[in-house]
């Protein structure tokens, strides 16, 4: 029974090609699944919109929305019907035909990221054996979509927003690879779906998550924070600045362009999350032996959501960063550490399994992190400010 | 240590989160259109027109003098006079505005109209949801739709209300009971006026005034 | 030659072509994005998922963004000198030529082309990122270490030279 509850999608896929001819079954399985995945990722889309609002209401003592169906739980359907039918305005000056496909790459490099990411146990579109690298891979193309979408536009906010963008995408890029290395290193392996058999065993009832390792905690934090700036969130919502930049890239964007725009940003968040369970927090393994009857896209899900609600509540906890913060953050204290976790891991792999290796790889992370942080605060003097040019 | 910055402000958020739902008073927002906020007494969005008595269109203050438009300064007044003279609410008759419009897209609220009208017939109402979807008709406050009587005045601005119709009233008193000195002094003997002047010393200067104003 | 090749084959070509043709730069470059984008998704039809992710990964993701940003710095609005001279032309497709001669030569003497292979049984590719792994931290260890020190080198020469830059400036 809970096998079949478990499988429930995967037979019914089968259930459902098995109407169709031979020769066209494995195309029309991989758009059933692409379907699916569009569906289910735009839907969580919605609800997240809503979630994010209600929380972020609620950090700040107000009920957040609640006009539109109960608890407001329809206000993304009126958001959607709001942008669709509002009146699409393209800048004279802006370069039409890139202006037009900017926000169509945007939103399809932030679906391709789905491709290799296991929703539950046998669900993934495909089993590549450089998942990860094609992870990372599809998500550079973001970057040339809001490149596009800020030049453009002709507009200077728009350029400001996509070079902030850009520079902040590529900077945290590297820690973002870096920390997912170490999981690489462990495995031995590029594919996704054997990074997450490899952490769904058990000893006793504790799962073998990497996160719940020196270096895969390490890990898991910086992955998350260069995560988080990837994906232009608060406190790294810099390329968006509302205060100073207004909209940053998509402000020249308006209708439906604009809610592909905030659609690809959030299947973005939504992939980078994924990820980030994926490698480290298990995929779609049950947090302890005793739950494994639980379906396993549900706890996929239920991850996700404690994720995206970590986002939410970080988003309505930090003042957004200045960009040389943003960048010493990134060079300074993110790359080095990535790499320092990186030698953590190779300790590990290489250090025979036992309890010995467990303080020495924690020493490994947390005392440079120490002076790091030490240093890091020393550095920060105030200090009258001088300008080059101004004076 | 790096970082407890940050764990100290997620405290601190995830304690109003959850404190939200605990305890309601934590809650500030209000729900706007069934909840109002008390308004305070000085608050005040564009002017209408006080009237006494029942009947709007005969109890106007206005006496179509046409101070406030001349003094408006966004030009948002409109006022066309009448010909004609009727009674005013005490009798006594008076011009009267046939037309009187008030372009609240232009007032800008300062309040100059009220400052300058002599007979307190302009005021700064409270009215502030006025959105509409008609932006020029809407918006373009006629004569009726700016009439409202002297107990709205005293409900929204109850102290500056009372204090205008005291001297409203003092005025009126005083305007009636100089008439009626006048009309008992040209009626009865100058015997009986001298015993008027004793009894009345204080008001005899008073109707001049009141009729150079 | 199959469908699939003729297709990706005209996209870079027809991508590549634009990126030369255009007049605006930053077109250019975003069309010679696509020809990066249509030789990646060559590789991957050959069974090389590792190239051809790194294709995009490099190429798409940093390459052209890079050019993008190399064209923003220098200049903002397309530029309005004529098109290059015929000479010019006729020296471009030269030299052209002479690269597509030599490139064709080394890959029709190339013993592999020659012999032309049966078609291999679709290896494992995880063997193939595996196996570009040990071959680099193996056989090619020294290449690998002096193209890092290279790298390296570079890196640090850039930084000097902005540096330097900033030194100037004050």
């Amino acid at each position: 029974m809970t096998q079949t509850l478990d499988q429930i999608f995967v037979l019914a896929k089968h259930w459902l090609l098995g109407f169709l001819p031979a020769a066209i079954q494995p195309f029309c399985s991989a758009l059933l699944s692409v379907v699916a995945i569009i569906l289910v990722f735009a839907t969580l889309f919605a609800i997240t919109t809503w979630l994010e609002r209600k929380g972020l209401g609620r950090m700040q003592n107000r009920l957040g929305p609640n006009r539109v169906g109960p608890c407001g739980l329809l206000q993304p359907l009126a958001d959607g019907i709001k942008s669709l039918t509002k009146e699409d305005i393209v800048p004279a000056a802006a370069d039409h035909a890139v202006h037009f496909m900017a926000p169509v790459l945007l939103v399809a490099a932030s679906f391709l990221g789905y491709a290799v990411l296991p929703i539950g146990r046998n669900m993934v579109l495909t089993n590549l054996n450089a998942g990860v690298l094609y992870f990372f891979a599809v998500g550079s193309l973001m970057e040339l979509a809001v490149f596009m979408a800020g030049w453009s536009s002709r507009s200077k906010y728009s350029l400001l927003g996509a070079m902030r963008a850009i520079a902040q995408m590529i900077s945290y890029e590297v820690p973002l690879v870096l920390a997912s290395i170490v999981v690489i290193l462990h495995t031995g392996s590029l594919s996704t779906v054997a990074i997450v058999d490899r952490q769904a065993v058990y000893t006793g009832i504790w799962p073998h998550w990497f996160v719940f390792t020196p270096w895969g905690l390490a890990g898991f934090v910086l992955f998350m924070v260069a995560a988080t700036a990837e994906s232009n969130r608060s406190p790294f919502d810099l390329p968006e600045g509302e205060s100073e930049i207004i909209a940053g890239y998509y402000i020249e964007y308006s209708g439906f362009k604009f809610a592909l725009f905030f659609l690809g940003e959030y299947i973005g968040m939504f992939a980078t999350s994924a990820m980030a369970i994926t490698l480290f927090l298990g995929g779609w393994a049950a947090p302890f032996s005793f739950l494994t009857w639980v379906p396993s896209y549900l706890w996929f899900f239920a991850k996700l959501l404690a994720i995206i609600s970590a986002f939410i509540w970080v988003r309505g906890t930090l003042p957004r960063l200045r960009m040389d913060q943003l960048m010493n953050l990134a060079w300074q204290f993110m790359l080095p550490m990535t790499l320092i976790n990186l030698l953590a891991a190779g300790v590990w792999q290489f250090m025979p399994a036992g309890v010995a290796r467990w303080p020495v790889c924690a020493a490994i992370v947390a005392v440079p992190f120490l002076l790091l942080a030490r240093g890091l605060k020393q550095k920060r003097k105030f200090q009258l400010r001088t300008y080059r040019f101004s004076q | 240590m790096l970082g407890d910055g940050i764990l100290k402000g997620l405290a601190e958020t995830a304690r109003n989160f959850f404190g939200s739902y605990v305890s309601r008073d934590r809650l500030t927002t209000i729900q706007y259109p069934e909840q109002r906020d008390p308004q305070i007494e000085a608050a005040r969005s564009f002017p209408f027109l006080v009237f006494d008595g029942a009947d709007w269109q005969q109890g106007l203050r206005c006496v179509s003098c046409q101070i406030c438009e001349k003094e408006c300064p966004p030009k948002c007044i409109f006022i066309e006079k009448s010909k004609d003279k009727k009674p005013d609410a005490v009798g006594k008759p008076q011009f009267y505005p046939v037309r009187f419009d008030i372009d609240i897209s232009v007032c800008m609220s300062c309040q100059i109209c009220v400052e300058v009208c002599p007979f307190d017939a302009i005021k700064m109402d409270v009215d502030y949801d006025l959105s509409t979807d008609d932006r020029f008709g809407g918006l373009l406050l006629d004569r009726q739709r700016l009439a409202k009587s002297n107990e709205h005045y005293n409900k929204i601005h109850p102290t500056e209300a009372a204090a205008v119709d005291a001297a409203l009233a003092e005025e009126r008193a005083k305007a009636k009971a100089a008439a009626e000195a006048k009309a008992s002094a040209a009626a009865k003997a100058a015997t009986e006026a001298k015993a008027a002047a004793v009894a009345n010393p204080a008001p005899a200067p008073q109707p001049a005034a009141g009729e150079s104003q | 030659m199959t469908a699939s090749f003729t297709i990706l084959a005209a996209i870079t070509v027809a991508g590549m072509a634009a990126a030369m043709g255009l007049r605006n730069a930053v077109h250019c470059v975003l069309a010679l994005t696509v020809g990066f984008a249509g030789i990646a998704a060559l590789y991957l039809q050959l069974g090389a998922q590792f190239v051809g992710f790194t294709q995009v990964l490099v190429y798409v993701g940093a390459v052209a963004i890079l050019a993008v940003f190399a064209i923003m710095m220098t200049q903002s609005r397309p530029s309005a000198t004529p098109a290059p001279r015929a000479p010019l032309w006729a020296a471009g497709g030269a030299v052209a030529a002479a690269v597509f001669a030599v490139l064709a030569w080394a890959i029709h003497s190339n013993a592999l082309s020659v012999q032309a292979l049966p078609p291999q049984p679709e290896a494992a590719p995880s063997a193939t990122v595996q196996q570009i792994g040990d071959a680099l931290m193996h056989r090619f260890v020294l290449p690998l270490e002096i193209v890092g020190l290279l790298l390296t080198a570079a890196l640090i020469g850039a930084v000097v030279i902005a540096m330097g830059r900033r030194e100037e400036m004050k």
